[in-house]
């Protein structure tokens, strides 16, 4: 890259399950409430030099559509010189939006953007409105149960029959268990921008922390829960993501940008790649996409010190696990715990690995690189190499 | 919650009071907040309001908050965009008597009190919409965050009661007895002026102002820095002063005076009265004082006339009565204006405003016609160097005025309006020649003031599509629009007509044509009277002021001045004619007119109103000298017997009509209820009509 970009600062909303915490609030405020959060978080920060803002959903339908970064820029009380636009990559969308934003800081473009996602799932369900080319299945092109993520995800299981169910569920305890403990450390509240939410039936209330995790979650319980994609399966509601609504933002900026300004980078991006992998498994997509990204950043994963990926099912964390020879229960892989226990409003959930990443970083300066990675529909991956500002050391790993 | 009045309002809109309790750990503050929310479950056309059952739902909540133990601090706002519209109105027509009124009062108060007095910190917030009791509601608790975009106002003394809910008392020692006066007196007497959150914020009503985007995430950390100790807010005693207070209340006297034309009304003297008393006495005293005052204003015909024609507007101002199918209505796409003197221009002005179409305006010499549109050209620039268009706006609006001497370019209107010399000759050859150029579905309209529609349409091809659409002076601010149709008028021109009217944001009556339609007619037969008894000896300024303690906006010498002699004379003329000899035409008007004299008052140079000597040297009175009683009671007479023979007549269906035209179209004052309520009320009607236009209890004390 020409230029150095940097991740100056990451928050989200509270994580809320479809059809309950914010049921009454349009994904619209969602992501205006979280990009105010963020710019109340950086004062020094004049709104006029954001050069541009982009916002991620996987479905650009209603208070998800008319060009979601512009219409959020304007209802986020930003000037009217600030443009925007919408990005979609189905779950790797607020991936995405950091990372062409970026693109454009590194290529010279831009000082300084706001980047981030928004998924509300109980007001638009997946797959609302999609109409797939009878192509698709007249001539094989993908399976038809390419488009049923939890299929992909068994089929996943079926092609690594040693990553078991077992080994799913006890990843999936360990994940609740992780974000139970970081939510008694204080971790996961510090980049939480909390949302009045109304009931009409209740009234007012303010959503402050997520509402999907399950503290204290065992396998015992989770072996006990029902597999619903198919006979004997091994995908369950317990050792997967849920349906979630929610958002986030990030702020990037080049590093000049940064310094002249007053505010401080939390990660500094070296480089990123997406990979595509047979729809079929797209849990899978990590794998070719960290390959593609180390090789381009010419780091191996032995120099990666804190991996941030999303859990949308456990055997595909397993398989990427798998792959590269980590332990499953590795404690430097997601040590906040990840969306199984959190929840995964789809093109939200990129910003949020970042956050987590960011606040890993800050805890572990003996860390020099980090990723944050995840699988996407119809067969993709997508994988952000990131460099801890706080790193100490003088050689390259842990 | 023990209270004397028995019956709770059986048509109440009950307002909820919900709780939900927030961890304020995230805003940095261990504890626990319970928010309440006010809600009545409807959208926000229909504001929260505090009846009886909604009084003690939410005092049921404020004792479960204060005795909850887990609960640090508490917090009150409303559903979105409102806090609350304050008092259900609609249930004081119930009240019956003294011990009710008491009763009412002092269950807001026990109710509202509790949030000062919960022993934990109390927060409004006020995320919208307060007024009256919504505004004192949040000026109990200890703190208040306020919304930018909320509108908050004591409105009580414009409809003719007082802050009784413990705002005369709480708000004057909270922000200063001069604000307060501006808030309680100044703001309600000047049309109802309302604070926009910034305002508030100024004034002290409202500790912190935040963005209506994230307004409770905002108040909700304001909270936990105060329970922290973060923040403090620092609240100046202003009772120390007792020199501030006199003159705040002298200011307030001064204003209530001016606006009344130096009678003194009830309701602004009991306010400042609890605003001076609110100095020295405690919670207790000033809360009692209120109870009292409130009680008093409940129990007069006045209040009840006045609640009644506050509803009458609110009601009428959306409703149409009378019109037909608004999809009857054909779309107006271009206008047309005939003549361009004052009255036309203003028209234009008005129409390309709101309608923002094409308007053309013709007029007999290309002079008139230059003079017309750039008259309104130089209106729209005016408007934008207030502020209240922008300069792409004015440029598109400029562009749609035109004006022209050939009446050929009304071919493409939907909608042509005449303001011509009111003379039926002149319109009726202007009509039959504007026959031969537009449509025959467009529609022709007239400002007349009082000439018949339908002698100006009866001989042309298509009656059916003349309206009368009479416009009040000044055109852009008087609310009223009277629509006349004929006995040919369609439905179709009717609805097109009441659109329009509609876009000119104009509340409408649908009247049956007839001479002077309602204002006019009534205006004239009550400036005949006076102009009588002046001619026949009564000292003019006798005759003038006669009808002081109705306190209409102006006396009917000054509004003659306004409205011009020339056209005053002109329409008691016509009236004279067409109605008949109780319309009189004054010899010393039409001397006056003669003599080409504008007005019977002038301003002297320090701006006090002195006689015109020169109209007064003209004037020839007899020698029969009546008492300013007499006078009124002559006008008002004659005012209920021509009501009453319109309703007769069938002008308007209901005295209801007749009420709002004289209170939008003439600015006469709600406390009368407009006017049929206090003709019924001081007796007048039953001695000249032998009955009254409401029943007892429908603008009134009941029976």
């Amino acid at each position: 890259m020409t230029r150095e970009v940097v991740l100056v600062d990451a928050v989200r909303t509270p994580f809320g399950k479809a059809g309950s915490l914010y049921s009454e609030t349009r994904a619209d405020d969602l992501v205006v409430r979280a990009m105010r959060g963020l710019l109340d978080r950086n004062p020094t920060l004049d709104p006029s030099s954001i050069d541009d803002v982009a916002i991620a959903a996987a479905t650009q339908i209603g208070d998800q559509g008319l060009t979601i970064g512009r219409t959020a820029a304007l209802l986020a009380g930003l000037p009217r010189t600030v443009p925007g636009y919408a990005i979609d990559r189905m779950c790797a969308g607020a991936m995405t939006a950091v990372t062409t934003t970026g693109s454009a800081i590194g290529f010279g473009a831009y000082e300084a953007v706001i980047a981030g996602g928004v998924e509300h799932m109980g007001r638009h369900p997946m797959g609302e409105g999609v109409d797939p080319n009878p192509r698709f299945l007249a001539e094989k092109i993908v399976d038809t149960e390419a488009l049923i993520m939890g299929a992909t995800a068994e089929n996943l299981h079926d092609r690594f029959p040693h990553l078991t169910r077992a080994r799913s569920d006890a990843y999936a305890a360990n994940s609740q268990a992780k974000t139970a403990a970081a939510y008694e450390r204080g971790i996961i509240q510090r980049d939480l921008i909390p949302v009045a939410v109304r009931s009409t039936d209740l009234g007012w209330a303010m959503a402050t922390v997520d509402e999907p995790p399950r503290p204290g979650t065992t396998v015992e319980v989770l072996a006990a829960l029902r597999a619903p994609f198919r006979a004997n399966g091994r995908v369950t509601a317990g050792n997967a993501a849920g349906l979630n609504d929610g958002a986030t933002a990030a702020l990037l900026t080049s590093a000049d940008f940064a310094k002249a300004n007053g505010l401080t980078a939390k990660a500094r991006l070296v480089t990123f790649a997406f990979a595509g992998v047979e729809p079929e498994i797209m849990g899978y997509g990590p794998v070719p996409s960290t390959i593609k990204a180390l090789a381009k950043a010419e780091l191996s994963i032995k120099d990666i010190g804190l991996i941030e990926i999303n859990e949308a099912f456990a055997i595909q964390v397993l398989a990427f696990l798998d792959h590269f020879g980590i332990e499953d229960l590795d404690p430097m892989v997601n040590p906040y715990g990840g969306a199984i226990a959190v929840g995964h409003p789809l093109a939200s959930t990129g910003v949020r690995l970042m956050l987590n990443l960011a606040q890993g970083f800050s805890e572990h300066p003996d860390v020099r690189y980090g990723i944050t990675t995840m699988c996407i529909g119809l067969g993709m991956g997508g994988t952000v190499v990131w460099e801890n500002p706080n790193w100490t050391g003088t050689v390259g790993t842990r | 919650m023990s209270t004397s009045v028995e019956k709770a309002n059986p048509t109440e809109v009950v307002t909820k009071c919900l709780r939900r309790d927030i961890d304020l750990s995230l805003f940095g503050y261990e504890g626990k907040l319970a928010l309440l929310t006010l809600d009545n479950g409807l959208d926000y056309n229909r504001p929260n309001t505090f009846g009886l059952q909604s009084l003690n739902l939410l005092s049921n909540v404020l004792d479960e908050v204060g005795n909850d133990a887990s609960v640090d601090a508490v917090a009150i706002t409303g559903k979105p965009y409102i806090l609350a519209a304050g008092a259900d109105l609609s249930g004081i027509s119930l009240v019956r008597n003294r011990e009710q009124a008491i009763g009412v009062s002092k269950l807001g108060h026990d109710v509202f009190r509790k949030l000062g007095e919960l022993g934990k910190p109390t927060f409004g917030f006020i995320n919208g919409l307060a007024l009256g009791g919504g505004l004192e509601v949040a000026l109990h608790c200890d703190f208040r965050t306020i919304a930018t975009s909320a509108t908050v106002a004591l409105p009580e003394v414009f409809l003719g009661l007082i802050p009784g809910w413990g705002g005369a008392y709480l708000l004057p020692r909270l922000i200063g007895p001069e604000a307060a006066v501006q808030v309680i007196i100044t703001n309600a007497l000047n049309s109802n002026k309302m604070l926009s959150g910034a305002d508030a914020l100024n004034l002290g009503v409202a500790d912190a102002a935040f963005s209506p985007a994230d307004f409770l995430e905002n108040s909700a950390l304001f909270a936990a820095q105060i329970l922290s100790g973060k923040k403090t807010i620092n609240r100046e005693d202003h009772t120390s002063n007792p020199a501030v207070w006199d003159r705040a209340i002298a200011a307030g006297t001064a204003a209530a005076s001016k606006k009344y034309g130096g009678t003194k009304i009830a309701s602004p003297t009991r306010a400042l009265e609890l605003i001076a008393g609110a100095r020295t006495s405690t919670r207790d005293e000033g809360f009692s004082a209120e109870d009292q005052a409130l009680a008093d204003l409940v129990m007069t015909d006045e209040l009840r006339a006045s609640l009644y024609a506050f509803n009458l507007i609110q009601k009428k101002s959306k409703k149409v009565e009378g019109s037909p199918k608004p999809s009857l209505a054909r779309k107006v796409t271009s206008v047309g204006v005939v003549g361009a003197g004052l009255m036309a221009s203003q028209l234009a002005l008005l129409f390309v405003r709101r309608l923002k179409v094409p308007v053309v305006m013709t007029d007999i010499d290309q002079l008139r016609v230059d003079t017309g549109v750039a008259y309104v050209r130089a209106e729209i620039v005016k408007l934008v160097d207030k502020g209240r268009i922008t300069q792409d706006l004015a440029n598109r609006l400029t562009d749609l005025v035109s004006g022209s001497i050939d009446p050929q370019v009304f071919a493409d209107c939907d909608f042509v309006i005449e303001a011509v010399f009111e003379e039926m000759g002149v319109k009726q050859k202007l009509f039959t020649q504007l026959e031969t150029i537009i449509s025959p579905e467009c529609v022709l309209a007239t400002n007349t003031s009082s000439l018949l529609v339908e002698d100006m349409s009866k001989h042309l091809s298509h009656p059916e599509r003349v309206v009368g659409f009479h416009f009040f002076n000044p055109v852009a601010l008087m609310p009223l629009l009277e629509v006349a149709r004929t006995q040919f008028t369609n439905d179709e021109s009717v609805a097109t007509a009441v659109a329009v009217g509609k876009e000119l944001k104009k509340t409408m009556i649908i009247v049956k044509d007839a001479p002077g339609f309602v204002v006019n007619r009534l205006l004239s037969i009550f400036w005949g009277e006076i102009t009588d008894a002046a001619d026949e000896g009564t000292p003019f300024d006798i005759a003038d002021n006669a009808l002081a303690p109705l306190g209409l906006p102006m006396t009917p010498f000054a509004l003659f001045g306004l409205v011009g002699p020339g056209v005053a004379l002109h329409v008691s003329q016509i009236l004279h004619k067409t109605l008949g000899d109780r319309f009189s035409v004054s010899p010393n008007m039409k001397s006056i007119v003669d003599a080409g004299i504008k007005t019977f008052y002038l301003r002297d140079d320090s701006g006090k109103i002195i006689p015109n000597p020169a109209a007064f040297s003209l004037i020839k009175q007899g020698d029969k000298a009546s008492s300013a009683e007499q006078v009124r009671e002559r006008a008002l007479v004659a005012l209920a017997k021509e009501a009453r023979l319109m309703l007769d007549e069938g002008v308007v269906s209901t005295p209801d009509e007749i009420d709002l035209c004289m209170m939008l179209g003439a600015g006469w004052p709600l406390r009368l209820g407009g006017i049929l309520p206090y003709l019924d009320s001081s007796g007048i009607s039953e001695k000249a009509t032998g009955q009254r236009f409401h029943s007892k209890g429908i603008a009134s004390l009941p029976a």
